[in-house]
């Protein structure tokens, strides 16, 4: 009967939707950052809003990174030096551009794998209501409830791969060390107990040739 | 609703909710306030949804980033570009000869994306194996004058698994009500949780292998070693003594 009617509220609850998903984001991403390297993110917040810093370090050297992090006007907010874990909160005072650096540079040949997760204030509604005026229902707020609780099964999962990621790293280069420094000292052995026998021979060779000549 | 109702003007007899498209015989609804809706909504498309986290990258320069996900994963990529326009100082949206070639590796280093985009662009993919993925972006500027010395800004949003879902638009296909898509979401979590764990089994399997490998490695080589010991000294003392002998010091 309406069906265009119909229709075209979808359309702009869609565009509301859309809208409204551009302003409320975190961003989480893994990147390898290089030795002597320093990689910076800069993200624009409206004042008043509550972010969260979070980062790792998944592989490389003694998993540690430099951590930096300044508002608009240079002011630094938060700066720890090798740091393998952390995380930070903080209600942006003022609006403009924020910037956050890693940095590598103390390290001279070791490549580092950083996570970070930047939450810019809450996640967006699921389905913004133009009429939603009186509180959730029961189901509803069950429903929400439920979703809370899952987001944060779904964040420690992603703490416990990257720990995992961290001792499997561990793991597979002590694996490759141990090859390779067990043949590296059977070969050592071979030759250092070769050149030992060859060295006391000549030593025994030399004297009797001085030997021979004093007596005659 | 707010930002429909700040930007497209109606007249005071109009009411957001009880709109109805002109058919004959039927409530009229202004043009203009139509027209309106779907020229923002066909703005907001053009510009795209992308997170307004953002980073600089050089003219050669190559950004890889990691994700380390379970197989029949979907992954959704928002980037746009910003080029430093030297005159007006400041970063103005890249002019369209510039692109950015993407690419996507899968665990086994083969090349499941590599396609060249626009100075804005969107790109999906689905794993078919669960583990490290690698997305790489640089760009192929054709004209070397385009960068000048400064750098390219881009914004990127990586969206993985069900936060790729996009639910206003699951809900207008399937019209669900507003608990059906709550349910909805409730069911993509934990189906992300399931696979998720599922991985994380393959992943312990894979260190439990390498533990193991290392506790044979390190129990062979030794044993190995130890007989090389004991075969080189009893070498040595017999070559040593028969050379003594020939020499008749002994």
């Amino acid at each position: 009967m309406c069906s265009m009617y119909g229709s075209f509220r979808v359309l702009l609850q869609v565009l509301s939707a859309q809208l409204l998903c551009v302003w409320v984001l975190g961003s989480e991403l893994t990147f390898e950052l290089p030795d002597n390297a320093k990689q910076c993110f800069y993200e624009d917040i409206i004042i008043g809003t509550k972010c969260t810093l979070e980062f790792q370090v998944v592989t490389g050297g003694h998993y540690d990174v430099d951590c930096r992090l300044e508002d608009p006007e240079g002011t630094t907010l938060y700066k720890e030096m090798k740091k393998q874990y952390d995380s930070f909160t903080f209600t942006a005072a003022k609006n403009g551009t924020y910037k956050f650096c890693f940095s590598n540079e103390f390290s001279t040949f070791t490549h580092k794998t950083v996570y970070f997760d930047f939450q810019v204030g809450d996640d967006p509604p699921l389905f913004p209501n133009e009429n939603r005026v009186t509180a959730l229902t029961q189901m509803e707020s069950a429903c929400v409830s439920i979703h809370e609780a899952l987001k944060s099964v779904i964040d420690y999962q992603t703490h416990f791969r990257l720990r995992e990621a961290q001792g499997r790293s561990r793991a597979e280069d002590l694996n490759t060390r141990v090859a390779f420094w067990s043949i590296g000292e059977a070969i050592i052995l071979l030759v250092v107990s070769i050149s030992q026998v060859v060295l006391l021979r000549s030593f025994f060779s030399d004297r009797k040739t001085t030997t021979t000549r004093v007596g005659s | 609703m707010v930002y429909v109702a700040l930007l497209c003007p109606r007249r005071r007899s109009e009411s957001l909710l009880t709109l109805s498209l002109s058919l004959p015989g039927r409530k009229m609804v202004s043009v203009s306030m139509r027209s309106c809706v779907l020229s923002l909504l066909l703005l907001n498309v053009f510009y795209n949804v992308v997170s307004s986290l953002y980073f600089h990258i050089g003219e050669t320069e190559k950004k890889c980033f990691i994700e380390e996900i379970p197989d029949e994963t979907m992954i959704i990529g928002n980037y746009r570009t910003q080029l430093y326009d030297k005159q007006r100082e400041e970063y103005l949206p890249a002019t369209q000869g510039l692109g950015m070639f993407v690419e996507v590796k899968d665990p086994d280093d083969k090349v499941i994306l590599s396609r060249q985009y626009g100075s804005e662009g969107r790109f999906t993919f689905t794993s078919h194996t669960p583990g490290e993925h690698q997305i790489c972006l640089h760009s192929n500027s054709s004209k070397f004058s385009l960068f000048a010395g400064g750098m390219l800004r881009v914004h990127l949003d990586i969206q993985v698994g069900e936060h790729a879902n996009n639910y206003a638009e699951i809900a207008a296909k399937d019209k669900l009500t507003e608990l059906q898509l709550r349910v909805r979401q409730l069911v993509e979590q934990v189906d992300q949780i399931q696979k998720e764990q599922n991985y994380q089994r393959y992943r312990e399997e894979r260190f439990r292998q390498t533990s193991e490998s290392t506790n044979q490695r390190v129990l062979w080589w030794s044993i190995v070693q130890t007989l090389i010991l004991v075969a080189i000294g009893i070498w040595q003392m017999r070559h040593l003594k028969s050379f003594f002998e020939a020499k008749k010091l002994v």
